[in-house]
């Protein structure tokens, strides 16, 4: 047995991080608890394109800040609200046909994100069952802190998570699979024996050329 | 005496122009070397529509094609990839001739439920461009991408499960050909080991449905592939193939063209290189001169620069079993140049071209399946190389593939091969997981990606040739260890490759040099007595 570990936004879904933040940025109790939230993170948004570019879990943790106060039950009403509204109809038309494909080849579907796990869950429910390594919101009598629970999922990070998930299956990690579409997540598509580049970013193209990974478009449909 | 295509070298001859990928090279061979060069080429037909139409309404073994039609039926058209023929020919392709004709038909008698398939078996999927080539605009406007599209073997919602033979094989083709009333194949054959039943069984089949038969044991056992009556890969095509027609209604179209591969202004790349004019001569040596400066891509832009001037020289439709031996006889007549005897050497240049490149790099499995797979199989009769005999090319094997077609073959040669390059445990070990590589297989229904199990059959390709070649050497390649991977040797010029094949003994070697492209047979004949089997 083997594992095919996705990465989800840009891979699977078109959408972000930051797509789901913003659903649930403009759906607050009122307007204006919505405006003054927006207004904030608008404040924030140099910070954070400053972070994005420099390390991705600074930028991760500052993205989840916005979270700060919400309740366990809304954000689980959220998520489903997120996934409905900005997650599916952001998935590309090959992912579903690949996810297949990978579970037909005996394979373990594993979706590996800087997303939260209550939203991943919900995209794993529709590729009819997958395991989730996410990121999870610490939560204090039962509210958002806004901080996110170690480990934060992230760049190099996944690739350590994967070898763990991994030693912990008893997989052969030579011949698991791993895909994404962006050159931060080289480390993660460096620990499997089978990489591939899917929708890359010009960076992870011209990699995945040199070292002659798989490389493809799931904006087309199969 | 010598079939005129048939030139025995003389000590004063000139050196032989030969295909090293896409550069020409001269080479010096010995005297008394026997070079086989393509017959001329035949006459085309002098009016490709009537023939068409003739064939369609006289068919054999059949009814003819209108009688076959009732408004209101499902009708599927299958037709021949990019594969075929090399290079692509001018417009109109044949194809387009007899599509035109047919569609021109099945209007007439009411049908409009048509779809048009590209039976790209586990082939790479046709883009749309090269698609509009084949059928021409009219067609391609009017059916592309609903009604005209590639042949998906990977997609299992519409394929489905015709039978099992009697040897346990499970045919499952496509399901829109399956289904309809009527499914007319319409087959460009330009070499003798594809058409007949191969068209259905193979070009609109799954992986499962290739397994069968595309393996090492079968091309061990042909001899050879190119020769339908010696091939074990035809007998065991044809069990799948009679299973499909048992249970589908298949009308064939089969034609075939003449060998006119290069443009006037290039066909004397076809002759004794003695027989040349004094122009055709500097021609020859600028080209030779140019392909060896210019960078890769501009020479392959000047062999992708000319589509092929190919005439239509026969059309006949019908039952499949009766028609495509007619076939068989045309390529034949075009392609076999009878040669009393085997040589100790065989000696041919590899060209730039192969049905798997079309648009693309020649990487160095497909050198391989060209030198132990095509060319050792263009014979009839017996192999042209003594059976432990050495096989000498001109190719510079360079280290490349092209990323999308063949993002597949670059793992097989370079991870596969340092490993084991015996067919059988690359067969049992490792064919059937690459087979179901998910991002390959997105690669091949999505992109323009050959299937993950392709490189695998194209290995078994060159299993009969090397079976029966005692070593191949490479002359021109511009690394070592690539040839090392397909276990070639290597020689820096002819002279140095013909006196390793002499293998330190003392002896006068018979050669023979295969002088292609265009494509050329060996009719081989043995004295009495003599087996120059491979098997």
């Amino acid at each position: 047995m083997a594992a095919c570990y996705f990465d989800v936004d840009g891979t699977l879904v078109s959408s972000n991080l930051v797509h789901p933040t913003l659903y649930y940025l403009m759906n607050q109790g009122t307007p204006l608890q919505s405006v003054l939230k927006l207004g904030r993170a608008l404040i924030d948004s140099p910070r954070l394109m400053l972070a994005e570019m420099v390390d991705r879990r600074t930028f991760n943790e500052m993205l989840f800040s916005s979270y700060a106060g919400t309740s366990e039950d809304r954000m689980m009403l959220l998520a489903q609200e997120a996934f409905d509204n900005v997650m599916r109809p952001s998935l590309y038309p090959g992912a579903r046909s690949l996810v297949e494909k990978s579970r037909a080849a005996g394979h373990d579907v594993v979706l590996v994100s800087g997303a939260l796990e209550c939203v991943l869950e919900r995209l794993a429910e529709y590729f009819d069952g997958a395991e989730v390594i996410g990121n999870r919101l610490e939560m204090k009598d039962g509210i958002a802190t806004g901080k996110l629970l170690k480990p934060v999922v992230a760049g190099p990070e996944k690739a350590r998570l994967i070898r763990e998930h991994a030693a912990a299956k008893g997989y052969d990690l030579a011949d698991c699979f791993a895909f994404s579409d962006s050159y931060s997540d080289v480390p993660m598509l460096s620990v499997v024996g089978h990489p591939a580049a899917v929708n890359p970013d010009k960076r992870l193209s011209w990699l995945a050329k040199a070292y002659g990974w798989p490389s493809f478009d799931l904006s087309r449909a199969a | 005496m010598n079939h005129p295509c048939l030139v025995t070298l003389e000590r004063d001859s000139a050196p032989r122009v030969l295909f090293s990928g896409d550069r020409l090279v001269e080479v010096d061979l010995p005297a008394g070397t026997r070079v086989i060069y393509p017959k001329p080429p035949m006459v085309p037909l002098r009016d490709p529509d009537a023939a068409i139409r003739y064939a369609i309404n006289h068919p054999l073994g059949s009814d003819p094609l209108y009688a076959k039609l009732r408004p209101g039926m499902r009708v599927a058209i299958a037709i021949d990839d990019i594969s075929v023929p090399l290079p692509p020919m001018k417009r109109p392709d044949v194809r387009e001739r007899i599509l035109t004709i047919v569609l021109e038909m099945l209007a007439d008698h009411g049908v409009s439920d048509i779809e048009i398939i590209v039976a790209t078996g586990i082939h790479r999927r046709m883009k749309g461009s090269e698609i509009r080539w084949v059928v021409g605009d009219k067609i391609f406007d009017a059916y592309w991408p609903d009604r005209l599209y590639n042949h998906d073997a990977e997609d299992k919602d519409n394929m489905v499960e015709i039978g099992t033979t009697p040897h346990g094989e499970v045919l499952e083709l496509n399901r829109r050909a399956a289904e309809s009333d009527l499914l007319i194949y319409v087959n460009l054959n330009f070499v003798p080991m594809n058409g007949g039943m191969k068209s259905v069984a193979v070009g609109l089949c799954s992986y499962k449905s290739l397994r069968p038969h595309h393996n090492p044991a079968s091309i061990r056992k042909s001899d050879s592939y190119m020769d339908p009556g010696g091939s074990q890969l035809a007998r065991d095509i044809e069990r799948m193939g009679k299973l499909a027609h048992k249970h589908l209604n298949i009308f064939t179209i089969e034609a075939t063209v003449n060998n006119q591969m290069f443009d006037k202004s290039l066909d004397f790349l076809m002759k004794n290189e003695d027989e040349l004019s004094g122009r055709e001569k500097a021609m020859l040596k600028g080209l030779v001169m140019s392909t060896a400066r210019l960078p890769q891509p501009a020479r392959q832009a000047i062999f992708d620069k000319f589509p092929a001037p190919y005439g239509l020289t026969s059309v006949y439709a019908g039952a499949t079993a009766d028609v495509h031996p007619r076939i068989i006889e045309k390529n034949f007549e075009q392609y076999c140049v009878p040669i009393e005897g085997q040589a100790d050497v065989l000696v041919t240049g590899i060209p730039f071209i192969s049905p798997y490149n079309v648009h693309a790099f020649l990487n160095p499995l497909l050198v391989q399946v060209l030198a132990q797979g095509y060319l050792f199989n263009m014979y009839r009769g017996a192999p042209l190389v003594k059976k432990g005999g050495t096989l000498i090319i001109t190719h510079p094997c360079t280290d490349k593939f092209d990323h999308e077609q063949h993002a597949p073959y670059i793992d097989f040669v370079h991870r596969l091969l340092p490993e084991t390059r015996d067919a059988n445990v690359l067969r049992e070990k490792y064919e059937e997981k690459f087979a179901k590589d998910p991002a390959l297989i997105q690669m091949f229904r999505s992109g323009h990606a050959y299937h993950p199990a392709h490189p695998f059959f194209m290995w078994y390709w060159g299993e009969n040739g090397r079976q029966h070649i005692g070593r191949v050497i490479v002359v021109g390649a511009d690394n070592e260890y690539i040839p090392k991977l397909l276990g070639y040797e290597t020689s820096p010029n002819m002279e140095d490759a013909l006196y390793k094949a002499k293998n330190g003994q003392n002896k006068t070697l018979d050669i023979t040099c295969l002088h292609v492209p265009p494509i050329v047979m060996g009719d081989v004949t043995l004295p009495a007595g003599q087996n120059g089997s491979h098997s």
